[in-house]
C-alpha cells in the first residue's frame, strides 16, 4: 500500500544528514559542554557553533538564542518571563484567538495570576487585524504574543507591522514561529520582534529541541525553572547536546533549502486547492488565499466529520489531521476554526493536510484519487441534508437524550 | 485505537439507509457537538421487522450504530429497549475510554426510535 504522509504541521520525520550529526553527539562528543576537560571543550564548541547557525537562520546574534525543550517551552519562558520581569510596570498582555495552546494557555494562566487578558479576535480568514492591536494597547500593557503563521489553517499574521507599533509603544513583542521557521522567511528585524519561538521537530530535527531569540536589551528574565548557570543564565539544565547540534543543522538546510522548497511546496499546495474544489463537491477552503504558508492546505467537507475521514484515509495509506472535536479529545472542535466564524458542524468535518519534503506531485494525485469515494461513502451514510442546509434548527432543542453532552 | 470489530463495522456498516414509510423514527445528538444518529423502524407483530440508521459522526459512532441497529434487528420492542450502549460496546469488543461519548447516542437513538413508534400507536 503506497504510504503518504501529510502531517508535517504535527511533526516531521529527522532529516537523515541531521540524525547522522546528532549520532556523533550521543556516541563520542558526550561531553558536559560546561565541563572544563577536553570532553567539555568538545561539546562546548559543538553547541556554540550550533548556536551560530540557528542565529544566522534567523538574523539574530548568537548571544540572543537560548535552547529550550521545544516550541512549548519556548513560548512559556517568553511570555512568563516578560510578565514576570515587567508586572512592576503594568499587568496587561494582548494575544490573539487563534494562537498554539502553549501561548494561549500560558497567557491564560497568567490571567489567574493578578494579568488582564485580550484576546483578539480574527476575521474569517483567521487574519489579526492591525487597528485591533493598536485599540487593545493600554498604558499598562507590557507583552503582545501574536502567531507568525498558524498550524490549523496556515495564515500568516501581519507581524512587522504589529512589531512596529510595539517598538513605538515600548511594549515587547513575542511571536511564536513555529510553524513558519523553514517555511517562509523568518528574520528577526524585518519581524520587528523582541522574542521568538521556534521548534526542531517542525523543521526536521528531532522532538524535545527548540529555541527562544531574545532581543539585547530586551526587559525579560527566565522565571520557569532554577538551577545551573547555562545559557548564561536564561535556561538551567545540562545542555542537550545532540538535540541542539540536530536543531542547528536542521535549521542551516532549513534556510538554504528555504526559497526553492516553499515554490515546490507551494505548488503541490496550489494544486490541492483547486483540484479538491473541482472533485468534490461542498468543500470550503479554510484560511487566508494568498498570505498563507505554502505547505498547508485546510479544508472543511460539509455533511460529514473529520475522525472519520481520516480513519477512512489512513487505511488508503494516508496521513492527514483535522480539527473534529472527535479528534481534539474534546467535545469542542478547533478553538482556531470556531474563532474564524466557522460553524461548529462545519468545524468539525476539517481535513488539514500539511506537505513536507518527502511529498511528491505523485501523493496529491493519490489524495485526489482517493479522497472523492471516501467523502461520496461517508456522505452516504449522512442524515444530514444535502441539498440545502442543515436540516437541524441548530440548537440542542433538536437534540433528544445524550446525557454526556455539557452544552 | 479501535478494535477490529469496531473497523469491521466502520468498513462495512450493516443497515445504511433510510425507510422512507417507516413506522417509527428517532434522532439523537447534533451537528454542533458533532454527532447525530437518526434510526428508521419497521414494525411487525411488535417485533423490528426492518431497521436502518444515518450518522453523521466519527468511526465509534458509525460502528455503535451500524451495530445496534445489527442487535436490534428482529428483536421485540420490549427487548430492544432493554439494549444498552454499554452492551454496544461491548459487543464490538470494547472503545477507547475518549470515544465512549461518541457511542452514547446509539442506544438512545434506537429507543427514540420505539418511543416514536409507540407514541402513534398507544394501542400497541
Amino acid at each position: 500500500m503506497r504510504r503518504v504522509y501529510f502531517d508535517h504541521s504535527a511533526t516531521t520525520p529527522v532529516d537523515p544528514a541531521v540524525a547522522e550529526e546528532m549520532y556523533r553527539f550521543t556516541k563520542e562528543t558526550f561531553g558536559n559542554p560546561t565541563s572544563l576537560h577536553y570532553y567539555g571543550r568538545q561539546a562546548r564548541r559543538a553547541v556554540e557553533e550550533a548556536r551560530e547557525k540557528v542565529a544566522a537562520a534567523i538574523g539574530a546574534d548568537p548571544k540572543e538564542i537560548v535552547f529550550t525543550s521545544g516550541g512549548t517551552e519556548a513560548d512559556n519562558a517568553a511570555i512568563h518571563g516578560v510578565a514576570m520581569t515587567n508586572r512592576d510596570r503594568g499587568n496587561h498582555i494582548i494575544t490573539s484567538a487563534v494562537e498554539h495552546h502553549a501561548v494561549l494557555n500560558t497567557v491564560k494562566a497568567l490571567g489567574k495570576q493578578g494579568f488582564t487578558v485580550t484576546i483578539l479576535p480574527v476575521d474569517k480568514y483567521g487574519m489579526v487585524s492591525v487597528e485591533d492591536v493598536a485599540a487593545a494597547i493600554t498604558d499598562k500593557t507590557i507583552l503582545i504574543t501574536i502567531m507568525h503563521a498558524n498550524n490549523e489553517m496556515g495564515t500568516i499574521q501581519p507581524i512587522a507591522e504589529i512589531g512596529r507599533l510595539a517598538r513605538e509603544k515600548g511594549i515587547l513583542f513575542h511571536t511564536d514561529a513555529v510553524q513558519s521557521f523553514g517555511k517562509i522567511p523568518v528574520n528577526v528585524d524585518d519581524l520587528n520582534v523582541d522574542l521568538l519561538s521556534i521548534s526542531g521537530h517542525k523543521i526536521y530535527a528531532p522532538k524535545g529541541i527548540g529555541a527562544l531569540y531574545v532581543r539585547k536589551g530586551a526587559r525579560w528574565r527566565q522565571t520557569l525553572f532554577h538551577g545551573g548557570a547555562q545559557e548564561r543564565l536564561r535556561r538551567a539544565g545540562t545542555e542537550n547536546t545532540p538535540g541542539i547540534v540536530a536543531l542547528g543543522r536542521a535549521a542551516e538546510l532549513a534556510a538554504a533549502n528555504l526559497q526553492e522548497e516553499s515554490s515546490r511546496l507551494a505548488a503541490l499546495r496550489d494544486k490541492l486547492i483547486r483540484e479538491v474544489p473541482a472533485r468534490i463537491a461542498n468543500v470550503v477552503l479554510t484560511g487566508h488565499p494568498t498570505h498563507r504558508l505554502p505547505n498547508l492546505v485546510s479544508f472543511c467537507f460539509k455533511y460529514i466529520e473529520g475522525e472519520s475521514m481520516l480513519l477512512s484515509l489512513d487505511m488508503q495509506g494516508i496521513a492527514a489531521s483535522s480539527g473534529s472535536a472527535c479528534t481534539s479529545g474534546s467535545l469542542e472542535p478547533s478553538h482556531v476554526l470556531l474563532a474564524m466564524g466557522i460553524p461548529h458542524e462545519m468545524a468539525h468535518g476539517s481535513i488539514r493536510i500539511s506537505l513536507g519534503k518527502d511529498n511528491t506531485e505523485e501523493d496529491v494525485d493519490y489524495f485526489l484519487e482517493v479522497m472523492p469515494p471516501i467523502v461520496e461513502r461517508l456522505r452516504s451514510m449522512s442524515p444530514l441534508d444535502q441539498e440545502s442546509e442543515f436540516a437541524m434548527s441548530g440548537q440542542c432543542n433538536g437534540c433528544r437524550i445524550s446525557h454526556s453532552c455539557h452544552a | 485505537m479501535y478494535s477490529d470489530k469496531v473497523m469491521d463495522h466502520f468498513t462495512n456498516p450493516r443497515n445504511v439507509g433510510e425507510i422512507p414509510d417507516a413506522d417509527g423514527v428517532g434522532q439523537v445528538g447534533n451537528p454542533v457537538c458533532g454527532d447525530i444518529m437518526k434510526i428508521y423502524l419497521k414494525i411487525k407483530d411488535d417485533r423490528i421487522e426492518d431497521i436502518k440508521f444515518k450518522t453523521f459522526g466519527c468511526g465509534a459512532a458509525i460502528a455503535t450504530s451500524s451495530m445496534v441497529t445489527e442487535m436490534a434487528k428482529g428483536k421485540t420492542l420490549d427487548e430492544a429497549m432493554q439494549l444498552s450502549n454499554k452492551m454496544v460496546a461491548e459487543a464490538l469488543d470494547g472503545l477507547p475510554p475518549q470515544k465512549m461519548h461518541c457511542s452514547n447516542l446509539a442506544a438512545d437513538a434506537l429507543h427514540a426510535a420505539i418511543e416514536d413508534y409507540r407514541s402513534k400507536h398507544k394501542s400497541a
